[in-house]
């Protein structure tokens, strides 16, 4: 039997993951064509920032070399645009020529957004999104200056990764707080305070007007309020748009990103998408953890297998360079929403936890992140954590640990019938006054019990 | 000397009226060693809590440090000329009567023999009344109408060698607790049996064969009914009725008592008659709960009746037996501290008697009516009558009933005096003249206990900051006003000599109080004066003897004991719709008076940290109050805010309050507040124990529990501070909820600056605060709910000046168990660790937790408590 032929275009993370489902097995089932912009195969975008900073080279983050298509016998077309699909015929045309296909997956990723302002098209104004980008930002000498517009986890990566080369790094922010999706004004205030100790300059509240240039080369960023920021080079990372344009030219649907069901199939059941470039339940994904959902999920469906994509609550836990950052659920204040706060501004510690019935449904938490994943997991399990609220925040230590004490249940030990069993261990209550416990304690109450009674 | 190079000396405990005897050994630094002194007769070397605590109340931190005039620093010199000028004055205008003297029992006997002299013999009126007021005047009382002399007949040897002890209105184990353990000792080596008559199932309960919860105020009732019992069963002693008087009287009263008022079902009654009777080695011990009632006199009166009527008197075991709360209670006695009393037992309004110390004195003038006594006494400084008021070492602002009323008048007397060892206190904050005297360890003079044994208490310390003793205040005051010689006084063993010489004098007029045979003490035995039990007469061969009247000799004319007829009367106030519950009021066992030294040890201010509300439970049902809540208890007089202690330790319809809280620990807790200023038509004492309150949940808006290194400052409804070995910690409460919370964290702690971590569950109410200081060390903490607060107190206490992350969790760390509210103060273990400890290691008995854990085994007083504990662990066990 003739094997069938996949056309995957795009080598971005979330095509990475679903060639490492497919070709585990080793059975070597389709016929597989990678096709990819970037002149290069997968590696973890994640991983640009400790690039940019320094930390790791580029070798340290590929995830597929050309070493292991060759052995996977997957033919790469890397550094070619797909031009068009004819999905009549089944072809793909790119720019080097056409390949048929059996059936397609589209992992286009997203686009930056790039804010048309006066200059945006200055040499010097580039995006945060590849290693290009990254190579760039690293070519900027100590001394030199660079703006970047956008207070988000991207923008905020590529400031401390050129303050760390020495750059004379400003954010500007329009939002009133940096990663105002993430965080809440005070977590946004202490990773502000962080960044700025790191020599970063933070405007908030900061609308760019105009980028500034000087024969045709950026010179600087003019913000509404008349201040001018110079710069060498400018870095927007204000967000990404899922890369639609293949599909919709291909008249498949298209919402704000290429509309998927559960199995990932777009609305042609030959072609399939995932990843940054997909919307599925209204919803797009720009984190890792369901793209790699997807991938699993494609791979099923690929390989006639039942699977089914069901997006879960998300969790954010990011290291802002150094800063653990944290974020789950849904933390916007509202109606019927409690939250519980902790503050530790001496250690940069800041948490803070929305519940609403009895059970929690957001977190954030700047500087101690330990128990993100707990927390996560009651969002998910919906648990109630009414039993544990006193303690819940400090984590699962403690959390865990049962009830906090309780005074009132001294009284009701004290009512309940003597001598009868099942009773809660009252002597371990810890109760407003020593002599209060005194008389809890003696749960049976014999002991206190007045002798013209028992008498 | 014992080898550690620092000399150890002979004193005296200043506490309660036990008067145990402690070896002090100054280390060099300020502080002081105490242990119990071996060779003492009151203590044999034991002391109670409060006794071992001592050394953690002689520190600097809350001394005065010089004379203030209106809170302005004054040379000694100037103080003392106004206090002279302002005195002289006042009687130069308004007469003697304008001036008066309100003392008290920690006076020594020196100092107030010097301030009976000043008033009474040259200032000359008999304005000079004592806290002993508050505290014996019934038993003074009782003992002159029995006996004709204030003579306590019995000594310690008879609780050793009794066969059955009675406590009455005595709770032995936390006010006297080193006699509540040789009251204990005996019971192990002879079997001696325990009854407690008690409204109250008190620590004195654990190990009693008997409790009687009798009705408040039921004393006369009971005993008139033993007394009949004691006739209907033959059991008069008709050869020792020949010693005594008015049998016939009393008894016609007995006979028609129906011993409904006690409250006890008649079996108790005949159970407890039929064990006193049939025991002739028997003590009745009473104390407060007789004295501290508008028939005080009455029920004194009605305990020795019973043992007039069967000879049970004077002799080993047996006997009536009047505990003192004060130390020198009974040296005020002796010097006449009372309004109605001369010095050495005689009597003011007697003219012999008068005219004899006035002749000693040399004396310009005499009063010649009895001078107010403290409630009538405060009344007129109220009024406007006294205007010139000396107050010593005692905190009548909070003391004495009707306290707020007490206050106000204090707060408007022309001319007030205080001289105390610290300005802490709600009396001392109202003084125009504030001077500081010297301390307990600071200065030289005798003491008289319970049992008629004088001892010394012997300077070991410096005084602090040029503190001076009282004897020499009040002498320099006394040669300042004129009287120059008779205040010529060089030191206390001169004084003590014209005490003991003019006892000599009394002895004359056949008095039982003399201790002549010390008049010629040189300065040098006065030194090494030896604990000693008046009478101590003069003469070659003079006959000392350690008991009274089981020779049938008694004090009144004609020599014989008279019998007074007395009928039960309820107490003044009378409960009803608007005020349900009868409050009873008591010491703690790790408290004191008004705390202003027990409250200085972080040890005993571990022991109920807090003021409270003993009530039953059904009765918190029926007024939906839960444990841990807080509530308003109101009286005519007053109210307070206190935490319920939901027990049924006290019986329906009663509630009780420990006495001790004050604005400078607890300002909602000045129990005093509450009671009326009713009094014993013959002793004058208050009635502390029955007031009528009405009891309701305390509608807070917020509760809070603080800690801290230093002093918080607190202004909300509710709050209770006491010292921790870490600093302080609070509990608070108030009625509106507080939007700033951090604000208010700042101003309570005073930390405008320091670091804040916390923890907010604002629609729960909840809210925790930490300030840290340098290097992270916890400076204070609050926690705040809208529910009392439950944290692990005891641990959380411990944390100021350490590491305090995680404090706001307000628990221990996982690993590390709570030890729970201390019971035992001396080694600091919580009622947490014996409980794991009895349970894991199978402990059965007190003593297998004292070899588990060391509790209970320094001074014991907290046995009786453990002793609660195991039987409370262990019985459920043996039930199933």
């Amino acid at each position: 039997m003739a094997r069938e032929r996949l056309v995957i275009i795009g080598a971005g993370m979330a095509a990475g993951r679903l060639l490492d489902h497919l070709t585990e097995d080793g059975t070597g089932a389709f016929d597989i064509t990678l096709f990819n912009a970037e002149p290069r195969g997968s590696y973890n975008r994640i991983m640009l920032s400790p690039v940019l900073a320094g930390d790791k080279s580029f070798a340290d983050i590929m995830t597929h070399d050309a070493a292991w298509y060759e052995e996977n016998g997957i033919e790469t077309r890397f550094g070619e645009r797909v031009l068009g699909i004819d999905r009549k015929a089944k072809i793909v045309t790119g720019e080097r020529g056409d390949v048929a296909y059996d059936r397609m997956v589209l992992a286009t990723g997203s686009d930056p957004f790039m804010i048309p302002l006066p200059g945006h098209d200055l040499d010097g104004v580039i995006a945060y999104r590849d290693l290009e980008d990254t190579e760039q930002m690293m070519a900027l000498g100590a001394g030199k200056r660079a703006v970047v517009i956008g207070g988000g986890l991207l923008g905020l990566e590529a400031a401390a990764g050129m303050a760390a080369r020495g750059v004379d790094v400003s954010v500007v922010h329009l939002m009133g707080h940096l990663m105002e999706r993430q965080l809440d004004p005070d977590a946004g205030a202490l990773l502000q305070a962080s960044l700025e100790d790191k020599g970063i300059a933070i405007y908030c509240d900061a609308q760019s007007e105009e980028i500034l240039g000087d024969h045709g080369r950026v010179a600087g960023l003019r913000l509404a309020d008349g201040q001018v920021l110079p710069c060498d080079l400018l870095v927007m990372a204000v967000g990404i748009r899922p890369a639609t344009g293949l599909a919709k030219s291909s008249g498949l649907d298209v919402g704000r990103g290429i509309l998927v069901g559960d199995t990932m199939a777009t609305s042609d059941p030959s072609i399939f998408a995932l990843g940054e470039c997909v919307e599925h339940g209204g919803m797009l994904f720009g984190l890792v953890a369901p793209v790699f959902d997807q991938a699993k999920v494609l791979a099923c469906t690929l390989s006639e297998k039942p699977a089914r994509f069901v997006a879960k609550e998300l969790s954010t836990k990011l290291k802002v360079t150094g800063c653990d950052l944290f974020s789950a659920g849904d933390f916007q204040p509202g109606q019927g929403r409690e939250e519980i706060v902790f503050r530790d501004p001496a250690r940069a510690v800041y948490k803070r936890l929305v519940l609403e019935d009895d059970r929690l449904v957001g977190a954030v938490m700047y500087g101690d992140t330990a128990d993100g994943n707990w927390f996560f997991e009651l969002i998910q399990n919906r648990a109630d954590i009414s039993s544990f609220r006193d303690t819940l925040i400090f984590g699962e230590a403690h959390g865990a640990g049962g009830a906090p004490p309780d005074p009132r249940l001294a009284a009701a030990a004290w009512r309940r019938k003597r001598g009868c069993g099942g009773e809660p261990d009252v002597r371990k209550i810890e109760c407003p006054s020593a002599g209060f416990l005194r008389v809890a304690s003696t749960k049976q109450a014999g002991i206190a019990a007045p002798f013209w009674k028992a008498a | 000397m014992d080898g550690t190079g620092l000399s150890t000396t002979r004193s005296t405990c200043p506490y309660c009226g036990v008067g145990c005897g402690v070896l002090l050994t100054p280390d060099g630094a300020g502080g002081l060693l105490v242990k119990g002194d071996p060779d003492h007769p009151a203590n044999f070397g034991r002391l109670c809590s409060k006794g071992s605590a001592l050394g953690d109340t002689v520190g600097p931190s809350h001394r005065l440090l010089g004379p203030t005039i209106h809170g302005e620093p004054v040379s000694w010199d100037v103080a003392l000329q106004t206090v002279a000028d302002r005195f002289s004055e006042t009687i130069a205008r308004h007469g003697p009567d304008a001036a008066a003297f309100y003392v008290s029992g920690q006076l020594l006997t020196e100092d107030y023999y010097v301030a009976n002299k000043l008033i009474k013999g040259f200032i000359g009126t008999a304005n000079i009344d004592t806290n002993s007021r508050l505290c014996m005047a019934s038993t003074v009382a009782g003992h002159k109408r029995a006996f004709g002399t204030d003579t306590v007949p019995g000594t310690y040897e008879d609780l050793d060698t009794a066969d059955l002890v009675v406590l009455v209105g005595s709770n032995l184990a936390w006010c006297h607790p080193i006699l509540q353990q040789r009251v204990l000792a005996a019971r192990r080596t002879r079997g001696t049996k325990l009854i407690v008559i008690d409204p109250r199932r008190t620590a004195s309960c654990d190990g009693a064969d008997l409790h009687l919860a009798l009705r408040p105020g039921g004393d006369v009732a009971l005993f008139n009914r033993l007394l009949a019992e004691i006739e209907a069963k033959g059991a008069l002693d008709q050869s020792f009725l020949d010693y005594t008087e008015g049998a016939e009287a009393a008894l016609k009263v007995a006979r028609k008592e129906t011993g409904d008022a006690t409250g006890l079902h008649p079996d108790e009654i005949q159970r407890f008659a039929g064990l006193w009777i049939g025991t002739e080695r028997v003590v009745t011990v009473f104390s407060q709960g007789v004295n501290q009632s508008t028939s005080g006199a009455d029920k004194v009166n009605s305990i020795i009746n019973c043992h007039l009527a069967t000879g049970r008197i004077g002799r080993p075991g047996m006997g009536p037996f009047s505990v003192t709360g004060q130390p020198n209670a009974m040296g005020g006695r002796e010097v006449g501290g009372l309004a109605n009393m001369l010095a050495c037992h005689l009597d003011l309004e007697n003219a012999a008697h008068r005219a004899a110390v006035q002749s000693y004195w040399d004396a310009p003038q005499m009063p010649e009516a009895a001078g107010l006594k403290a409630v009538d006494m405060f009344r007129a400084v109220g009024d406007g009558r006294i205007k010139a008021l000396w107050i010593i070492h005692t905190n009548p602002a909070v003391s004495m009933p009707d306290a707020d009323a007490v206050r106000d008048a204090i707060a408007g007397c022309d001319f007030v005096v205080v001289s105390d060892i610290t300005g802490a206190t709600d009396t001392a904050r109202l003084a125009h003249v504030l001077l500081p005297a010297a301390a307990w360890a600071e200065k030289d003079g005798t003491v008289t206990n319970s049992d008629r044994t004088m001892s010394r208490q012997r300077r070991v310390l410096e005084p602090h900051a040029g503190a001076r003793p009282d004897w020499d205040i009040l002498a320099e005051v006394g040669r300042r006003m004129g009287w120059t010689e008779a205040f010529d006084y060089r030191g206390p063993a001169e004084i003590f000599r014209e005490h003991a010489a003019l006892s000599g004098i009394a002895r004359e007029f056949g008095k039982d109080f003399d201790i002549s045979g010390l008049a010629d003490l040189s300065d040098r035995d006065y030194e090494a004066f030896s604990p000693v039990r008046w009478p101590v007469p003069k003469g070659e061969g003079a006959t000392t003897k350690s008991r009274f009247f089981a020779d049938g000799q008694f004090f009144h004319p004609g020599g014989k004991a008279r019998f007074v007829p007395v009928a039960w009367r309820p107490p003044a106030a009378k409960t009803g719709r608007r005020y349900p519950f009868r409050l009873n009021t008591g010491r703690l066992r790790d408290q004191w008076h008004t705390m202003t030294r027990t409250a200085l040890s972080a040890k005993l201010s571990a022991h109920l940290p807090e003021p409270f509300l003993d009530i039953h439970p059904k009765d918190a049902d029926e007024l939906g109050l839960a444990a841990a809540d807080l509530v308003e208890v109101k009286s005519p007089e007053g109210a307070a805010i206190l935490r319920a202690r939901i027990t049924p330790e006290v019986m329906r319809g009663q509630v009780f309050a420990p006495m001790h809280w004050t604005g400078e620990t607890a300002p909602s807790a000045r129990i005093d507040a509450l009671v009326a200023g009713a009094v014993d038509p013959v002793s004058g004492q208050p009635e502390s124990k029955a007031a009528v309150v009405s009891v309701k949940k305390f509608e807070a808006a917020w509760y809070g529990f603080a800690v801290s290194t230093h002093a918080p400052e607190l202004d909300c409804a509710y709050w209770a501070r006491v010292r921790t070995e870490a600093g302080y910690r609070v509990e608070l409460a108030g009625r509106a909820w507080v939007e700033d919370w951090e604000r208010a964290g700042r101003k309570i702690f005073s930390l405008g600056q320091a670091q804040m971590t916390s923890f907010m569950d604002l629609s729960r109410g909840q809210v925790r605060l930490a300030f840290h200081g340098e290097g992270g060390n916890l400076l204070a903490a609050l926690f705040v709910s809208r529910e009392p607060v439950a944290v692990m107190r005891d641990y959380v206490a411990t944390r100021p000046g350490r590491s305090g992350d995680d404090i706001l969790l307000g628990r221990t760390p996982a690993d590390v168990p709570d030890p729970g509210p201390v019971l035992c103060s001396c080694f600091g273990v919580g009622i947490n660790t014996i409980a794991r400890a009895v349970e894991e290691q199978g402990l059965v008995s007190v003593d297998e937790v004292g070899a588990a854990l060391r509790a209970g085994t320094n001074c014991g007083s907290c046995r009786p408590e453990i002793g609660s504990l195991l039987a409370g662990i262990q019985r459920p066990q043996a039930a199933e």
